[in-house]
C-alpha cells in the first residue's frame, strides 16, 4: 500500500472537535488506516481517458425557481434549542467575535 | 529608509437580491424579527436537502459577465467545514475549485481618488466569483452569545481580486466600482450598514521590485469603504515601520477598530482553519453552454463607464457631469429619459446636478420617490429654452414642482410667472426705476457704471422677477446713456 493511507487521528479529531482518550485514539488510528487502505485499492484501476466528474450521477442543473414560501414558526424552530435569549435568539456559549466566516 | 511595494487583494462579499434564500424557500429579507425567516434547511437540521435557487445562480453569471469574467462550463458546490454557531451544519455550502466565474477585471481611476490625489486609470484583475450561503448573525452578550438565523442561507457572492491593488485609493475605487456595477445590474443593494456588502483586505509589503511576496496580513471587520481606506493607510505605515526596524511578520488576521483608527491582532496562523473542502454530495453540478451565456449577455445592462462615455458623446456633457449622473443607476436613467426630450441636454444635466440632487438629499429621499418625473423636468427645461421663463423664475417653479409635483406650465400660469419679453412693457419698468432713483442716476452719469446692477434689481422687483434680464440691461443702458 502507498503512504496515502497515513492519517493523523489526533489532528482529525481536533478538527472535528472530538476529545479522544489514548485507547480510542489507537483503535481509530488502526481502523482509519484500514479504511484508507481499502479505498487505496481504487488506485489499481486504470482511469486513463476517463473524464473526471464531480458527482456520481450524470444529472445537472437541478434548481428551483426563486419563489419564497412562509417559514416555520419561530417557536417550533427553537423548540430543540438548549436555550434562547428572550425566546427570540438561540442561546449558545460565548464565542469569540470575529472567528466567524463572514 | 527602504522603499516598498504594497500588494493588496480584496475579498468582497455581496448578498444577492432574490425573493428566497439560496437553498430553501425562506424569504431573503432584511430587518425582520429574529428567527422568523427560518426552516429546517437553513437551520441545518439533520436530513434536510438543499435545492439551489436559479435566480441566484443567474445573477452570479450576470455579475461575472459585467465584470468581464469567463463563465465556467462546468461548476459545482462544495462543503467548507468549520465549527462556529453561525453555521449550524458545521459546514458552509460554497464553491472550491470550480466557481461559476473566473478571470475578470475591474476598471478604476482616471479621476481623483478618495484621498484627493489623482488616480491614474488601471485595470484590477478578478480571480474568481463564487456563490455560497451567508451565515447567521451573532450577538455577543457578556457570558453567552445569541444567534439569529434569518441571514443564514441568504445567497452570497464572493468576489476575489488578484493582488494587483497598490494603494488605499485604488482599493476604494475598486470597491466603488464593484458596488456601482452590482447596483446597475440589480444584483444586490450593497448597503454595507445592512451587511449586504462586506470586505476583507489582504495586504503585504515587499522590498521595491522584489518578486517575492511579503507576509500576508488579513484585515477584517471593515464596515465602510472609508474604513477600508483608513485601515490600509494604517497597515502600510505599521508594516513599513516594522520592516524598517528589522522586524519579521507572522501571517495573521487583524481587526479594524474604527474609533481608535488602528488594526489589532485577532488570530495568528497557528489557529488558522483547515476547511477540508469536499464536493457537496446533495447538490448536482451546474453546466452552462455558450448559448446559455450568450442569452444572458444580450440582457446585460449598460455598464457605468459605457454610460458615462455615451453621455459625453451623445449629450455633450463634461466628464464631471457624466460621472456625477452615472454614480447611481436611477439618476442615470432619470437623465436618460429626460435628455431625449429636450434640445439642450446639458441644461437638463445642470438642473439635475445642482438642483434636483440637492433637493433630494435635503429631503433625504431617492430619485425614485421624487414627485417630478423626467418628462416634467424636461418640460420645464423647454420653457427655459423657448424663453417663456428665465432661469431665475425656473428656480421658483422648480421648487414648487418639487413639493407639489405639479407641471411647470400649470405653476407658471397659476402664478403668472411668464417672462416678460415685450420691450415696451419692460421699458415702462425701466423708466419707472430711473424716475424713482435720481441719486443713483447721478452716480451712473458720473461714471460709476456698476450702479447698473442696482437698477437691474429695481426693474426685476417692479416686474416681480418676470422681466427678461438681457432685455432689462439693454433698455437700462439705452435710457441711462
Amino acid at each position: 500500500m502507498s503512504n496515502t493511507s497515513q492519517i493523523d487521528v489526533g489532528y482529525v479529531a481536533k478538527l472535528a472537535r472530538l476529545e479522544l482518550d489514548d485507547a480510542s485514539k489507537d483503535k481509530l488510528q488502526h481502523d482509519l488506516e484500514e479504511i484508507l487502505a481499502y479505498i487505496e485499492e481504487l488506485g489499481e484501476l486504470d482511469v486513463d481517458g476517463i473524464e473526471p466528474t464531480a458527482h456520481a450521477l450524470p444529472i445537472y442543473n437541478v434548481m428551483r425557481e426563486d419563489v419564497s414560501k412562509p417559514s416555520f414558526e419561530r417557536e417550533v424552530m427553537l423548540k430543540n434549542a438548549p436555550g434562547t435569549v428572550d425566546d427570540e435568539l438561540l442561546k449558545v456559549p460565548q464565542v469569540l467575535p470575529g472567528e466567524g466566516m463572514s | 529608509m527602504a522603499e516598498y511595494d504594497v500588494v493588496i487583494g480584496l475579498e468582497v462579499h455581496v448578498q444577492v437580491k432574490t425573493n428566497s434564500k439560496m437553498f430553501c424557500s425562506c424569504a431573503n429579507r432584511y430587518g425582520e424579527e429574529p428567527n422568523t425567516l427560518v426552516c429546517p434547511v437553513c437551520m441545518g437540521y439533520p436530513g434536510v436537502m438543499p435545492v439551489p435557487n436559479k435566480e441566484a445562480i443567474d445573477k452570479t453569471v450576470v455579475a461575472g459577465l459585467m465584470l468581464d469574467c469567463e463563465i465556467a462550463k462546468y461548476s459545482k458546490f462544495d462543503r467548507k467545514s468549520y465549527f462556529y454557531p453561525d453555521m449550524p451544519k458545521n459546514y458552509q455550502i460554497s464553491q472550491y475549485d470550480l466557481p461559476f466565474c473566473e478571470h475578470g477585471k475591474v476598471k478604476i481611476g482616471g479621476n481623483k481618488g478618495f484621498s484627493g490625489k489623482d488616480l491614474p486609470p488601471k485595470e484590477i484583475g478578478l480571480t474568481r466569483i463564487h456563490l455560497e450561503e451567508d451565515v447567521a448573525k451573532l450577538t455577543h452578550f457578556g457570558t453567552y452569545s445569541g444567534v439569529d438565523y434569518n441571514r443564514a442561507g441568504v445567497p452570497l457572492m464572493e468576489i476575489v481580486s488578484e493582488p494587483e491593488i497598490a494603494t488605499a485609493d485604488e482599493a476604494y475605487a475598486y470597491l466603488t466600482s464593484i458596488k456601482q456595477i452590482m447596483q446597475y445590474a440589480k444584483i444586490g443593494n450593497c448597503d454595507m450598514e445592512k451587511g449586504q456588502m462586506r470586505c476583507d483586505v489582504n495586504i503585504s509589503l515587499k522590498p521595491k521590485g522584489s518578486s517575492e511576496f511579503g507576509t500576508k496580513i488579513e484585515i477584517k471587520n471593515l464596515n465602510s469603504f472609508r474604513a477600508v481606506h483608513k485601515s490600509i493607510v494604517y497597515e502600510i505605515k505599521r508594516q513599513r515601520r516594522g520592516y524598517d526596524n528589522g522586524e519579521t511578520f507572522q501571517q495573521e488576521t487583524r481587526g479594524w477598530n474604527d474609533d481608535r483608527g488602528e488594526t489589532y491582532l485577532m488570530r495568528t496562523k497557528e489557529s488558522a482553519h483547515d476547511y477540508r473542502y469536499f464536493p457537496e454530495p446533495d447538490l448536482l453540478p451546474v453546466t452552462f453552454t455558450d448559448e446559455d451565456v450568450e442569452k444572458v449577455r444580450v440582457t446585460l445592462s449598460e455598464a457605468p463607464l459605457a454610460k458615462q462615455a455615451r453621455f459625453i458623446a451623445d449629450y455633450n456633457l463634461t466628464d464631471y457631469d457624466a460621472e456625477v449622473l452615472t454614480q447611481n443607476r436611477e439618476v442615470a436613467d432619470y437623465f436618460d429619459a429626460g435628455a431625449v426630450l429636450v434640445d439642450t441636454p446639458k441644461l437638463l444635466a445642470n438642473w439635475i446636478i445642482s438642483e434636483l440632487l440637492r433637493e433630494l438629499s435635503e429631503a433625504n429621499i431617492s430619485i425614485d420617490e421624487c414627485k417630478i418625473v423626467p418628462q416634467q423636468l424636461a418640460d420645464m427645461i423647454k420653457l427655459i429654452e423657448n424663453k417663456t421663463i428665465s432661469g431665475k423664475i425656473a428656480k421658483k417653479v422648480f421648487s414648487e414642482m418639487f413639493s407639489s409635483g405639479k407641471d411647470a406650465k400649470v405653476i407658471v400660469e397659476e402664478q403668472g410667472l411668464v417672462q416678460v419679453t415685450d420691450e415696451s412693457a419692460i421699458e415702462k419698468f425701466v423708466i419707472e426705476a430711473i424716475e424713482n432713483n435720481a441719486p443713483q442716476v447721478e452716480q451712473y452719469k458720473s461714471g460709476k457704471t456698476e450702479v447698473l446692477k442696482y437698477f437691474v434689481g429695481q426693474v426685476m422687483k417692479l416686474s416681480r422677477g418676470k422681466a427678461n434680464p438681457q432685455l432689462v440691461i439693454e433698455l437700462l443702458k439705452k435710457n441711462l446713456d
